[in-house]
């Protein structure tokens, strides 16, 4: 038997979160392969094939893929599943999608977003937003999840290419199609793999002023910018960058919570960052209590100035 | 067009839940609990498509014991037609769940199905898409804007990195983001109203679903906790320690 990766990819490359599955996936043992989903991606294909402990890339590459759907997706897994006993991928809107559909096609179980595999079936995963820690074990044959990206180190790519092997996809499903999609413009860096990220709070007040603050100490760090839902509700951010159990999670070396107030639904989301500051006039806001280091101040003050002192 | 919704009755979001003494489990015994935020968006969509005469009935159904009558008063408050309680009292796993949906699906033969996209309990996420798989329905996840135009459904979906629009065949299966809708407050007497309503009570055996569980609990711990650190008095001192103790380039 063999385990199989579900790779995320935007088109044109391999999304990093597919390497950090890949280690996850050498804890079976067993032979590694990536199934690669779209159109015109031999590139995508070979990164693949370049990520060290895989040993064959399987490439679905169909017109009727280029936006790969969660139906299609799904039976292809379905299609291809006798030979696995593992199918998991990073946890993400992509394989949230599409490996519940998967698992239910197989009728077994799925685990989600696993922050350690402790044995070939049992694993630890948090509830109630990261403050209980769950250890698990699935009874079922074929074992479908996703791990927690930054639990996990990144695979290596190295010269020596797996082989990459081919194969059809079935036809569209027909019942659902791809209509558009918004991508947000961004030179900053991608807000999950980001090695410094600044979050920012309802406390900036506007757009103009979330923008206007921020931007310029994002732009000296090279940082990506996150916001807290309330700041997103409040019209502040775009829903793509929030942070935290319904957004995304980030594990970065530095993170900067700007007028945070640090709900325990935001925590979840940052609270694996290696150093935390948090700046903030509340000298009670709960986000201290998660600070390697607190300054207590008026962020429009304090942000200006740590801007003009980097 | 008639809307089914699912709806889960789970601890309030702002209650730190405990454990029991001997890490068997979580600890919700006399806890407040309510609706799944979710699932609230859910409903609320439902009742904004009834309200635009696109929908003709929206019905709830949730899983659980009766003490789930609370949240299904609530939604038939808010405005749903009519409630169907599945009587269970074990921990059920979301593709049990789905299955038991499916049931209630065939019995009721919605032409839309809603869910709110997880439940801010066990966080898994995938009963909807589960659903949407054993109904080989198509499915449209984590929606923040919906338009039934004709036999379809346009869905805006929020994804990493952006949103994803799609167009699915009716039936579908809809799971709801917080940001589809802001779901309105119940008054009093739409809460007096509601106790006219009726509630139906379905059991497992009706709906001949095998509920055991494959998945085992092992046992719950606390989470590593993360240490305060320190207070530090300005933006210098905040740079210092971050340069000298960190090594962080600045």
């Amino acid at each position: 038997m063999k385990t199989l990766v579900l790779a995320e990819h935007n088109g044109k490359e391999l999304s990093q979160s597919v390497y950090q599955a890949v280690t996850a996936a050498q804890f079976w043992n067993m032979p590694i392969e990536i199934l690669v989903v779209g159109n015109n991606i031999a590139n995508i294909s070979e990164q693949a094939a370049s990520i060290a402990g895989v040993s064959r890339v399987i490439c679905a590459d169909a017109a009727h893929l280029v936006h790969p759907l969660a139906e299609d997706v799904a039976k292809l897994i379905v299609n291809i599943s006798n030979e696995y006993q593992v199918i998991l991928s990073a946890h993400s809107s992509f394989s949230r999608n599409i490996l519940p559909r998967a698992a239910a096609l197989l009728d077994v179980a799925m685990i989600s977003d696993v922050l350690q595999i402790q044995s070939d079936n049992t694993y630890v995963r948090s509830i109630y937003a990261g403050n209980i820690y769950t250890t698990i074990q699935s009874a079922d044959a074929i074992q479908v999840l996703t791990i927690h990206g930054s639990h996990f180190t990144a695979a290596a790519s190295i010269y020596i290419k797996a082989e990459t092997h081919s194969i059809d996809a079935p036809a569209s499903q027909h019942h659902a199609r791809w209509v558009s999609e918004t991508r947000s413009q961004s030179d900053r860096p991608a807000l999950s793999f980001a090695k410094v990220v600044i979050c920012g709070g309802r406390s900036l007040g506007s757009a103009e002023k979330f923008e206007q603050v921020l931007s310029p100490l994002a732009a000296k760090l090279g940082a990506a910018l996150g916001a807290t839902r309330a700041a997103v509700d409040a019209g502040f951010a775009p829903n793509d960058i929030q942070v935290g159990q319904t957004g995304i999670v980030v594990a970065p070396e530095l993170y900067i919570a700007v007028g945070v107030s640090g709900a325990v639904q935001h925590t979840y989301g940052m609270k694996d960052s290696r150093i935390v500051v948090a700046i903030n006039q509340d000298p009670d806001a709960p986000i201290f209590q998660v600070a390697d280091y607190g300054l207590v101040a008026d962020l429009f003050e304090a942000i200006p100035a740590l801007t003009a002192a980097i | 067009m008639k809307i089914l919704v699912a709806v889960k009755r789970v601890v309030d979001y702002n209650i730190k839940v405990r454990i029991k003494s001997d890490g068997s489990d979580v600890d919700i015994s006399g806890v407040k609990m309510g609706i799944n935020p979710f699932d609230e968006n859910a409903i609320e969509e439902a009742l904004r498509l009834k309200e635009k005469g696109i929908a003709t009935e929206v019905v709830v159904v949730s899983i659980g014991t009766s003490a789930n009558h609370d949240v299904l008063r609530h939604t038939l408050a808010m405005g749903a037609d009519r409630a169907i309680l599945i009587e269970n009292d074990s921990k059920l796993q979301p593709l049990t769940v789905a299955k038991l949906l499916k049931a209630v699906t065939l019995r009721e033969q919605p032409q839309l199905i809603m869910l709110g996209k997880q439940a801010i309990d066990d966080d898994a996420g995938q009963a909807g898409q589960m659903l949407a798989a054993l109904l080989d329905y198509p499915q449209g996840t984590f929606a923040s804007a919906l338009e039934v135009k004709g036999h379809e459904i346009i869905v805006t979906r929020e994804v990493d990195g952006g949103t994803e629009t799609l167009a699915l065949d009716l039936p579908a299966v809809i799971t709801a983001d917080l940001r589809l809708n802001e779901p309105r407050f119940v008054k009093l007497p739409s809460l007096m109203m509601a106790r006219k309503k009726p509630i139906e009570t379905l059991s497992l055996a009706e709906l001949g679903v095998d509920t055991a569980s494959r998945i085992k609990l092992i046992k719950v711990t606390e989470p590593p906790a993360r240490k305060a650190g320190i207070k530090v008095a300005s933006v210098t001192e905040l740079l210092e320690k971050l340069r000298a103790h960190e090594g962080v380039q600045l």
